[in-house]
């Protein structure tokens, strides 16, 4: 059976399961509808062109693990920021994990989307946000739709300035030959209060895992969210995230990618403006080697005068890694004053690695500031010189020149802990020590 | 210390340098002077181990060791520092964070554990006084911005905290003022020594006011055509370097 089959199955015995209570049922009906008119995307999509999902969709994914495995927190612990308190959303296999979570409702929600979808007092909080700017014509965002059933919910109710991070943490254990997870997270910030997020997806096993997650999040009116998402997955693992913000006045949201490991990557990356004087931030590193494959699919919608967008995006790319940058910015007619600002550098340290990007920019209002810059390079070689004059061997000066090029992405990172952690991914992935602390 | 003989490199096919010889022992001061396009830069280039430079005759021995198949990094662990005329801005990297980069770089190679971050400090306090460094500077990204005299003074910064045995110091006088210069000379002679050497290459004697040097050598059409003492230099800084082409080509 192709997996396609094999979803309508299990969409089935998934409806089943829940049976009448589903306050989300006629959502689900309509995503599945969707999902089974449009099919996965293909290349021949201009929002797919440069990656395929052949080899992804090969293996004979379960679409729920049937069996269980216990992590303990020893083992796994590297995978959190462990040094700072935090609230822990953590789920085994698509299964949420009670011995590694630290949830709270105390004065706050940081909790699970199981729970929102089963408990009355959620009920106002689903009808009014739930589905509401996740795209239905996207595929995999409807596929997601039709099978929520875990993943995060948090609700910072007004004026709560959040102190901890949340930290939301995916493993697979390999207990299933192949299986495919699809975190269904639900965020809402309201007026004045704040949120940290820190997310990441990690496999335990070689066995395939696919993950296909969708995250909407509605940030209030002069609220804050600042969202990082680690990606270094094994070889074995494919993530397809799906990320939607929605942003009202004078609100700042922040989304920063780190990607250096996965089979293939897609992150949607999407900010929706419903009121004026906001700003959104996208940054991303990007190092890939070995085949890997990324690609950010950003979209800015500038709806409303006097916002303000910053994406930058930096990327090094060896070993037969393809790297895609697609950004759109989209500014209406009526979003008077927008600051829109785009940066793509790209740096291809062999001639195995490459590299498609695409800024795309609509621009319908005539008094805004827009700008874009995409590069292409290799690493500078009098640079390179100058570093071995001073006794830098050649791998390290590589290192050292790829950290420097990279680096200011960190400059808008928040949590020092966090900023840390990526700085020794960054050494970790290029293969040296840079010799010093950051 | 340092042997040249018959020394002929090229650049994309191009000679630049036309069977230079030069010898360097330790506790001596060398100026080598030259007009424009005489090959200085490329000498300097060659002797750090330049890889777009191809030695094609000739040999280059430092402490006795032919080091013409060295990278510049290997070159740079057996005690060669080449100031750069031009020095490289490294976005991102502190003068510091770099400097100990370098160091433990250096040490690695010879088989020493990282330096202590107390002893770090301590070195890197010593020296930037010497240089009258603000400690301030150094937390800035490496010559981003820097103007250049802040460029020059902070090479002569990294050649303190490397303490190399042979100290190649490539146009150090361009680009600086009169208040710089002398500072930076002084940071060259305070660390020399009767165990290092400096090669001193310029185009102007001013340097050589405050760096003096035991030999002069002019460099024409890529080959050593006058040798001398300090006194060289005052003559050429008199009449120009038209009379030493005069004499070569006559």
């Amino acid at each position: 059976m192709n997996l396609k089959d094999k979803l309508a199955t299990s969409f089935s015995v998934l409806e089943n399961q829940i049976g009448g209570t589903d306050p989300v049922s006629n959502i689900r009906t309509n995503a599945i509808k969707q999902f089974e008119t449009l099919g996965f995307p293909t290349k021949k999509l201009e929002a797919w062109k440069y990656t395929s999902l052949n080899s992804v969709l090969k293996p004979d994914y379960n679409v729920f693990a049937k069996k269980e495995k216990a992590l303990e927190y020893k083992d796994v612990k590297q995978y959190f920021i462990h040094n700072i308190e935090t609230y822990k959303i953590v789920f085994i296999d698509g299964v949420y994990s009670a011995q590694l979570s630290e949830t709270s409702h105390e004065g706050l929600d940081v909790c699970l989307m199981s729970e929102a979808l089963s408990k009355p007092k959620y009920k106002e909080v689903i009808e009014t946000y739930f589905n509401k700017i996740a795209k239905e014509d996207d595929s995999l965002t409807s596929l997601n739709t039709a099978f929520t059933k875990e993943g995060a919910y948090i609700y910072i109710p007004k004026s709560k300035v959040v102190e901890k991070p949340v930290e939301i943490i995916h493993f697979a254990t390999g207990v299933e030959d192949a299986l495919l997870i699809q975190p269904r997270n639900l965020v809402v910030v309201e007026e004045n209060a704040q949120v940290q997020i820190i997310e990441r997806h990690q496999s335990l096993t070689a066995h395939p895992v696919l993950t296909n997650s969708v995250t909407e999040m509605f940030v209030a009116e002069n609220a804050v969210l600042d969202y990082y998402k680690i990606q270094n997955d094994l070889q074995s693992a494919s993530l397809i995230d799906n990320t939607y913000i929605s942003q009202k006045r004078q609100s700042n949201a922040s989304v920063h990618t780190f990607s250096f490991g996965g089979k293939l990557t897609r992150n949607n990356l999407n900010f929706f403006h419903k009121g004026e004087y906001i700003d959104s931030t996208m940054k991303g590193i990007t190092i890939l080697s070995d085949k890997q494959h990324v690609d950010h699919y950003t979209l800015v919608d500038h709806a409303e005068p006097n916002c303000e967008s910053h994406q930058d995006y930096k990327s090094i790319f060896a070993d037969k890694s393809v790297g895609v940058f697609n950004g759109k910015i989209y500014v209406n007619r009526i979003a008077q004053k927008t600051n829109a600002f785009q940066q793509n550098n790209n740096i291809l340290l062999d001639d195995t690695a490459t590299i498609n990007t695409k800024p795309q920019l609509e621009i319908f209002a005539d008094d805004v500031k827009c700008s874009h810059g995409c590069t292409i390079g290799q690493l500078d070689t009098e640079a390179m010189f100058y570093l071995k004059t001073r006794g830098i061997p050649e791998k390290e000066a590589k290192g050292l020149l790829t950290y420097a090029f990279a680096n200011n992405v960190l400059e808008s990172v928040r949590i020092p802990e966090v900023k840390t952690r990526i700085n020794k991914l960054i050494a970790q992935k290029l293969g040296v020590d840079l010799g010093f602390n950051f | 210390m340092l042997k040249i003989e018959n020394l002929h490199a090229s650049i994309e096919d191009k000679e630049i340098l036309k069977g230079l010889g030069i010898e360097v022992k330790p506790g001596e001061v060398h100026a080598i002077m030259g007009p424009n396009g005489a090959g200085k830069s490329t000498l300097s280039s060659v002797i750090a181990g330049r890889e777009e430079y191809e030695v094609t005759e000739g040999s280059i021995e430092f402490e006795g060791e032919d080091i013409n198949e060295l990278e510049a990094d290997e070159r740079a662990h057996k005690g060669i520092f080449m100031s750069f005329q031009y020095p490289v801005e490294i976005p991102g990297i502190s003068v510091t964070n770099f400097i100990k980069t370098a160091i433990n770089s250096n040490r690695k190679a010879q088989g020493l554990e990282d330096m202590p971050a107390n002893e770090m400090l301590k070195k890197i306090k010593e020296k930037a006084a010497l240089l009258d460094i603000d400690m301030k500077f150094l937390s800035r990204s490496l010559n981003e911005g820097f103007s250049g005299g802040e460029k020059k003074r902070n090479e002569i910064f990294q050649m303190a905290m490397l303490e190399p045995k042979l100290a190649i110091l490539d146009e150090t006088d361009s680009g600086l003022d009169i208040d710089a210069l002398k500072i930076v000379a002084n940071g060259v002679n305070k660390l020399k020594s009767a165990d290092n050497a400096v090669i001193v290459i310029t185009h102007y004697q001013r340097l050589l006011d405050y760096i003096v040097p035991d030999f002069v050598h002019v460099l024409f059409d890529g080959k050593i055509v006058k040798s001398g003492t300090k006194e060289l230099a005052l003559e050429l800084e008199a009449k120009g370097y038209d009379w030493i082409k005069q004499e070569v080509t006559a």
